[in-house]
């Protein structure tokens, strides 16, 4: 049976915001009685976690996945509840509990800007108490597995986007952790090396058995990586589930357009009885619920004079951002 | 073995942040030069024969200033503005997820930074002497290793300082305000602008008990061959290490708690 890896019961995490009123007399009453006021970020949240798990963590901006994962990995104090992280309570930081992790921001770097990343990729084999020998075993099987080169030798500043994450993965990656935090680490990155970071991350998570938490604003990243997503609304967990279902539910309904031989056949295509959508000459789109495209289809082709037939999946762009900007969804 | 480790990731990050600290070698050398206030104070202390009143000849009082000159050069410390930016930025966080207290990060960049410094400081020290041959003198070897040992202390009893100051970005967000504060005291106890010596009896009496004296008068007393108390400087020095570790240690624990992850 799989372990679970993370284990998380009713967290909260509160932080104290100052506010300041517009204008001059809000900034000198401002400047006299500071007004603090406790933000409640994160509401009592209970997931698990299990090992090998790559899961996505989807939400509008200011949700609270990223700092989900601050407190996940130990960067941050929770205010209630309980984390318990392969064993460890994160915030602790015991140097075991750090070796096993690794948190990746796309926004943010760890690598020496003025020097070439090779300089980071050893200096941080010896922060996790790798040997030499050791370090270079791993830099070549990393640097085989994200394709990178000559780069390594190259300054970080003069390195292009795309290049830097490779390098900043393989900084991050040199200690073999079990768990990777990742947070938005597509962010910025062309299409090409969006597709061959979440290559990567498969292949790492299938080699290694890794477990993997992912927050990220392009949907691609969350389809292809993530069996299993957890929705942040507002702080508090809107969905946990499995991807497919959510889609499913969020989108009972596909799309199929159907080119006629001619307006004929269109016309009696629209009198059948499926819910038509639209009708452009000989072209008919109409709607039919999941579980039944398969019969619909034998009955429309058995029946009529069909030229072509295309079927459209609902952008899931369109989906997520309904489940973004609601509160509950019961699956 | 555990010594082998902390020694090899020391080791390792001095190399790094060496190879970093040459890529900046104009900034340090135009740091180095920057540092010449002691030879200002020289030059107004001999103009004006204020040695006179001090009982230190022209000779030995233009040593202590070289000296005071190289002791700042290899104790001057920047860690509250470093750690004060990389906490508001949010770069500080890749580093606390790491086995590794980021505090040593910014201890091997000071390290670093000295080793670069030094071929810059000894070249100013040349310039010095060509304009003061008179000053020209071989330092007792025991005097000139027990004034490294004491330049080091008076560094680890500022970088200490700061990094107290600096781990208040965990309430404050801006420590180096306060930083600002405790530099007037250090330049003006410590002996950067004045030999301590040359103050009067009754604030003597309680300078000794701050850390201040023991960050450039002391090492550069001892350096130049001026008469002091050595085995008292030296265990003042250790006591207030003794003193502000634990509170570092202390404080960062508490802070550790209450950071936010700003700009991440």
């Amino acid at each position: 049976m799989v372990q679970n890896i993370i284990d998380v019961r009713n967290l909260s995490k509160s932080f104290d915001i100052s506010s300041k009123e517009p204008g001059l007399k809000g900034t000198i009453k401002h400047f006299f009685r500071r007004q603090t006021k406790s933000l409640k970020v994160i509401k009592d949240i209970s997931f698990e976690i299990k090992e090998g798990e790559i899961v996505g963590f989807l939400g509008a901006n200011g949700a609270g996945k990223t700092t989900i994962l601050k407190m996940l990995c130990g960067l941050i104090y929770p205010s209630e509840g309980s984390i318990v992280v392969a064993g460890y309570l994160p915030f602790r930081r015991k140097e075991n509990f750090l070796k096993n992790i690794t948190l990746i921001m796309g926004q943010k770097q760890q690598l020496i800007w003025d020097l070439p990343p090779i300089e980071s990729f050893f200096l941080n084999a010896s922060i996790y108490d790798l040997d030499k020998f050791e370090a270079k075993k791993r830099i070549k099987k990393l640097s085989e597995m994200l394709e990178i080169d000559e780069e390594v030798f190259i300054p970080v500043r003069k390195l292009s986007l795309g290049q830097r994450m490779k390098s900043e993965l393989l900084a991050a990656l040199i200690h073999e952790p079990n768990i990777l935090f990742l947070d938005e680490p597509t962010l910025g990155l062309d299409i090409n090396a969006q597709r061959n970071l979440r290559k990567f991350l498969q292949k790492y998570n299938k080699e290694t058995n890794a477990t993997i938490c992912l927050t990220s604003h392009y949907m691609k990243d969350i389809t292809s990586l993530c069996k299993r997503v957890i929705c942040v609304h507002q702080g508090a967990i809107s969905y946990d589930g499995k991807l497919d279902l959510l889609l499913k539910k969020l989108s009972p309904v596909k799309e199929i357009l159907i080119v006629c031989r001619s307006e004929d056949d269109a016309i009696k295509l629209e009198n059948f009885g499926f819910p038509v959508k639209n009708k452009i000459k000989n072209e008919i789109t109409i709607k039919i619920e999941n579980n039944y495209i398969t019969s619909s289809l034998k009955t429309i082709l058995n029946n009529f004079d069909i030229v072509d037939l295309y079927i459209n999946e609902p952008p899931i762009d369109e989906i997520i951002g309904k489940v973004l900007n609601n509160k509950e969804y019961d699956i | 073995m555990i010594s082998n480790l902390i020694n090899r990731k020391i080791f390792t990050l001095l190399k790094v942040q060496y190879s970093n600290m040459l890529e900046y070698r104009v900034e340090i050398a135009l740091w180095a030069i920057s540092g010449i206030i002691p030879f200002f104070m020289l030059n107004i202390w001999t103009n004006n024969n204020l040695n006179e009143s001090i009982n230190i000849s022209d000779v030995m009082l233009s040593r202590y200033f070289l000296c005071a000159f190289f002791v700042r050069q290899f104790s001057v410390v920047w860690v509250v503005f470093s750690f004060e930016e990389d906490s508001l930025m949010g770069k500080v966080s890749p580093y606390l997820i790491q086995p590794l207290n980021p505090f040593l990060r910014y201890f091997a960049q000071h390290l670093a930074e000295q080793i670069t410094r030094f071929p810059f400081a000894l070249i100013i020290a040349f310039f010095f002497f060509i304009f003061n041959t008179e000053s020209i003198w071989i330092p007792n070897l025991g005097l000139l290793l027990l004034s490294i040992v004491s330049t080091f202390l008076s560094f680890l009893i500022q970088f200490l300082i700061q990094s107290i100051v600096a781990c208040l970005c965990f309430w404050t967000e801006k420590a180096s305000s306060i930083e600002r504060l405790l530099f007037i005291p250090t330049l003006f106890l410590s002996g950067l602008l004045a030999p301590v010596v040359s103050f009067p009896a009754y604030v003597k009496s309680w300078i000794y008990l701050t850390p201040f004296p023991y960050l450039i008068d002391f090492p550069a007393n001892l350096l130049s061959g001026n008469e002091t108390n050595i085995s008292g400087g030296l265990s003042m020095q250790i006591l207030w290490i003794f003193i502000l570790f634990p509170l570092f240690m202390k404080i960062w624990s508490e802070g550790t708690k209450k950071y936010t992850a700003m700009g991440s």
